[in-house]
């Protein structure tokens, strides 16, 4: 294997690291913005429960090539343009997301709501300011899940014009340079491992109530 | 769009090898294998760990650390450390395969009620017993759960063993793009995803069929853990 590849070519793997990280991460702050408020209409009736879910699976279940490949026809973009990945990766975060919100709005405790309702918060005072914070927990599982997926997905943009690291795939391949596709899988897991830490730890300082009492012995 | 249609409709794209029919075949050939090697290897070994409890961290940060793994990068790793060919590719697609199901086996044998399984080893069963007719059939909704989302995986990174030489509906995604022949992309694409909705399909029915209708209540929703 010729290491000799990677010090020769840092400055490259440094471009395809930004534009993985802005590819990785845009689709998740975009879908988390879709998935909030249609996870809350999930919870509204077992109709839209049932049309939201069955949506998202079934977008959930068309592999990411294919949809990378035919959104073009949707957006009218061309082929090789970036905006397919990060459309695309968007719909898979909220296909992952909506469960999630859905699943946390429903156990807020019933208790909890009543509570604020009787102290007169509005409607949607309280969606903003009890319900959703008491589904953060939740919501950010579901969101470490969306990130970590998205951060290997990226890479199958390759195939169609823009991957980040999955660019030293291709053309590792290609060139028949083994070392380059390796730093590429590396720096992939290394990407998802740092972005799964960090959004544990904003889960954690988002969500100072979760601690308060576990030690005190319930 | 009409490109499209007149790509569907043209006789010579549903005969001869690469014809819609034969890519279709190659594509669920690629899957079954690989899901086969891949259970063959999971199941047993998640039964175990969930029925003993010894090396339960490796499955569960191997399955979390292996969702990270991008498929592209390993197959076409695999393929030029081993050569073009059906074998490396196949490794590459069992190695991504077996994570799901390995997870799915282990979590739903640990997931058995503890009176259920206390109440077996009361009644006298052995733990071949407990294990095979107690842990196995409470599990299969979860196995087929960790089977379900191992297929999907497997018929999405077989469109991808097209940019290595292989068959499979990718070749319609690969050489269209080779040659700017954006409808016969499309085409392949639909396909790909009608395929992977269809098996989605065939194995919630599995699952429906062979899981006890004792199961199938849907359980009360368990307060996620703060976690």
């Amino acid at each position: 294997m010729i290491w000799g590849w990677i010090p020769r070519n840092v400055d490259l793997i440094v471009d395809r690291t930004v534009e993985h990280i802005w590819l990785a991460l845009v689709p998740v702050f975009l879908g988390l913005i879709v998935s909030v408020p249609l996870g809350w209409l999930a919870t509204t009736t077992a109709t839209a429960r049932n049309v939201v879910i069955t949506v998202t699976g079934l977008l959930y279940t068309v592999p990411s090539l294919a949809l990378i490949v035919m959104l073009p026809l949707v957006l009218g973009t061309q082929i090789l343009n970036p905006l397919n990945v990060v459309v695309a990766l968007t719909i898979y975060t909220v296909a992952l997301l909506v469960r999630s919100v859905a699943d946390a709005l429903d156990a807020v405790p019933r208790v909890v709501i009543d509570a604020a309702t009787a102290m007169g918060y509005s409607q949607l005072r309280r969606f903003v300011a009890v319900e959703l914070p008491l589904a953060i927990p939740v919501i950010v599982a579901g969101l470490r899940v969306a990130v970590v997926s998205n951060t290997s997905l990226v890479t199958v943009g390759a195939l169609v014009g823009l991957g980040g690291l999955g660019q030293l795939f291709t053309e590792g391949f290609q060139r028949d340079i083994p070392s380059e596709i390796l730093a590429g899988i590396v720096l992939v897991l290394l990407l998802a491992l740092v972005f799964d830490g960090v959004l544990t730890l904003v889960g954690r300082a988002v969500t100072p109530w979760t601690r308060v009492g576990a030690g005190a012995g319930r | 769009m009409g490109g499209i249609l007149q790509w569907f409709t043209d006789p010579a794209h549903w005969s001869g090898s690469d014809g819609v029919p034969v890519r279709i075949l190659e594509h669920i050939y690629y899957a079954l294998l690989t899901l086969l090697v891949a259970a063959v290897i999971a199941i047993p070994l998640g039964l175990y760990v969930g029925h003993t409890g010894h090396g339960r961290f490796l499955v569960v940060s191997s399955a979390n650390s292996l969702r990270a793994l991008p498929t592209l990068g390993v197959l076409v790793l695999a393929v030029v450390g081993f050569g073009v060919g059906l074998g490396p590719a196949l490794a590459a697609l069992v190695v991504l395969a077996v994570p799901p199901i390995l997870a799915g086996t282990y979590a739903g044998v640990q997931a058995v009620d503890r009176a259920v399984v206390d109440a077996a080893h009361g009644m006298g069963m052995s733990e071949r017993e407990v294990l095979f007719k107690v842990e196995l059939p409470n599990a299969l909704p979860l196995i087929i759960g960790g089977l379900r989302s191992a297929t999907l995986q497997v018929i999405s990174t077989a469109t991808i063993a097209a940019y290595v030489a292989l068959g499979g509906l990718g070749r319609y995604i690969i050489d269209g793009l080779s040659v700017r022949d954006y409808a016969e992309m499309v085409a392949g694409s639909i396909l790909l995803a009608l395929l992977a909705i269809a098996a989605d399909l065939a194995l919630a029915g599995l699952q429906r069929a062979i899981v006890s209708p004792g199961l199938r209540t849907p359980r009360r929703i368990r307060r996620p853990a703060a976690a």
